[in-house]
């Protein structure tokens, strides 16, 4: 769909105004795509017409819907398996040591979308119940899209999503079939909290995490915006939190804030904190570093 | 160079499945029925099998108790791929003795992750 620079601009304004995400020009053949519900729904047939319509005062959520429709919900389940293991195997084991007095566990898919990552998560400690028997883990979701917060709130996923990634013992143990689709069990459910939220948003809550999840969304971002969301991840996390960003995604050259850990790619640290917790090899147990 | 035997009797399917297969690296067989299938394994037992539910001669699920008897066949990871998508046929392929399960319409994605997730990618 050929669409003029001028209304290009205005949409791509729009996004990055409400979300802090670019709309780079390479990213223009998904405009059409993207829009063709709201297009339908407003009878208009092009992007220039759309601009028309969001200038009317009168124009309501149309703003909200059409950012909506531009976000990039994609997710699986355990999308980048490897990630998942590293944390079966290290990551949350070197969590458990942490924090055996307090056995709490705080955790934010931050840009979780329709909640697979945090349900993934979930599936990991309901599938050692003896390791994690009296834990607290709080797992928490948050995107910016009000649609996919609601979809992963209900915990429903068609045949499409629930055979993307997950293997059928897992889907047999943690899924039901309903009528509406595959239901999360409730055990899953109880430890995921979903709520929209904006990366870039400020907390307001005391609540800090040991672990953040934050794959696949800053690649979306302008510097300055990334900038911000390094920041606002940072406020949120302890001091000796760890951030795991997705695949080719680094913090290098992007913030001070954080800094990579030695040996696991797309794992980061607070620059302020000390590296006590070196993962030297994935086949290899921990290494300690004191001092 | 894994291998796969698809069994199944849709000439699309078994098309659409090995046009897949070839592009992760199998090498790839077919059987439009159950026991032409079975004919294969006896003859060379491949890495893997992608089995329809239902089909002429003998089912998906009458094809794996038979093939899991033959020797060396409890070796086949086997991957059911059928339109038979509710809980109690899921349940039922595995206590036949299937690996993994794998519901239509399906694309390449879904089965390469089922094929990682049995470890034959």
């Amino acid at each position: 769909m050929e669409v003029s620079e001028v209304s290009f601009r205005i949409i791509a304004d729009l996004l990055e105004a409400r979300t802090g995400q670019q709309l780079t020009r390479n990213r223009q053949w998904r405009i059409g795509t993207a829009l063709a519900g709201v297009f339908r729904e407003h009878g208009i047939s092009n992007v220039d017409q759309l601009v028309c319509l969001l200038a009317d005062p009168a124009s309501g959520s149309l703003a909200q819907q059409v950012v909506e429709a531009l976000l990039n919900n994609e997710t699986y389940f355990y999308r980048d398996r490897s990630v998942f293991e590293l944390l079966d195997r290290r990551i949350l084991p070197a969590l458990a040591e942490k924090r055996a007095r307090s056995k709490r566990l705080s955790i934010w898919s931050a840009g979780c979308s329709t909640g697979q990552e945090a349900l993934s998560l979930a599936m990991i400690f309901a599938g050692q119940p003896n390791k994690w028997d009296g834990w607290n883990i709080d797992i928490v979701g948050t995107d910016i899209s009000e649609q996919a917060v609601k979809a992963a709130q209900q915990g429903v996923y068609t045949q499409f999503e629930i055979q993307r990634g997950l293997g059928v013992g897992q889907m047999i143990s943690h899924f039901k079939e309903t009528d509406r689709g595959w239901q999360a069990s409730d055990k899953l459910k109880r430890m995921i909290r979903f709520k929209q939220k904006s990366i870039l948003e400020p907390s307001t809550s005391i609540q800090r995490f040991d672990l953040v999840l934050c794959r696949n969304v800053l690649l979306y971002f302008g510097p300055r915006a990334r900038m911000q969301a390094f920041d606002r991840l940072a406020e949120q996390m302890c001091d000796d939190g760890w951030l795991m960003l997705g695949a080719g995604e680094t913090t290098v050259g992007r913030t001070d804030i954080f800094r990579p850990t030695a040996g696991n790619q797309g794992l980061f640290i607070r620059s302020s904190a000390a590296d006590t917790m070196h993962i030297a090899d994935p086949s290899t147990p921990f290494v300690r570093r004191r001092g | 160079m894994k291998s796969c035997l698809i069994v199944d009797d849709s000439r699309v399917i078994r098309r659409v499945s090995r046009h897949i297969l070839e592009s992760l690296d199998f090498a790839v067989e077919e059987a439009e029925d159950g026991q032409l299938g079975i004919d294969h394994c006896k003859a060379a037992m491949p890495d893997v099998v992608l089995l329809d539910w239902n089909m002429p001669v003998m089912t998906g699920i009458e094809f794996v108790a038979k093939l899991r008897t033959l020797p060396g066949g409890n070796v086949p990871k086997v991957i059911f791929c059928t339109t038979e998508n509710d809980m109690a046929h899921i349940r039922e392929a595995i206590s036949a003795g299937a690996d993994e399960y794998v519901m239509k319409p399906f694309d390449h994605e879904t089965l390469q992750i089922k094929l990682q997730l049995v470890g034959m990618v």
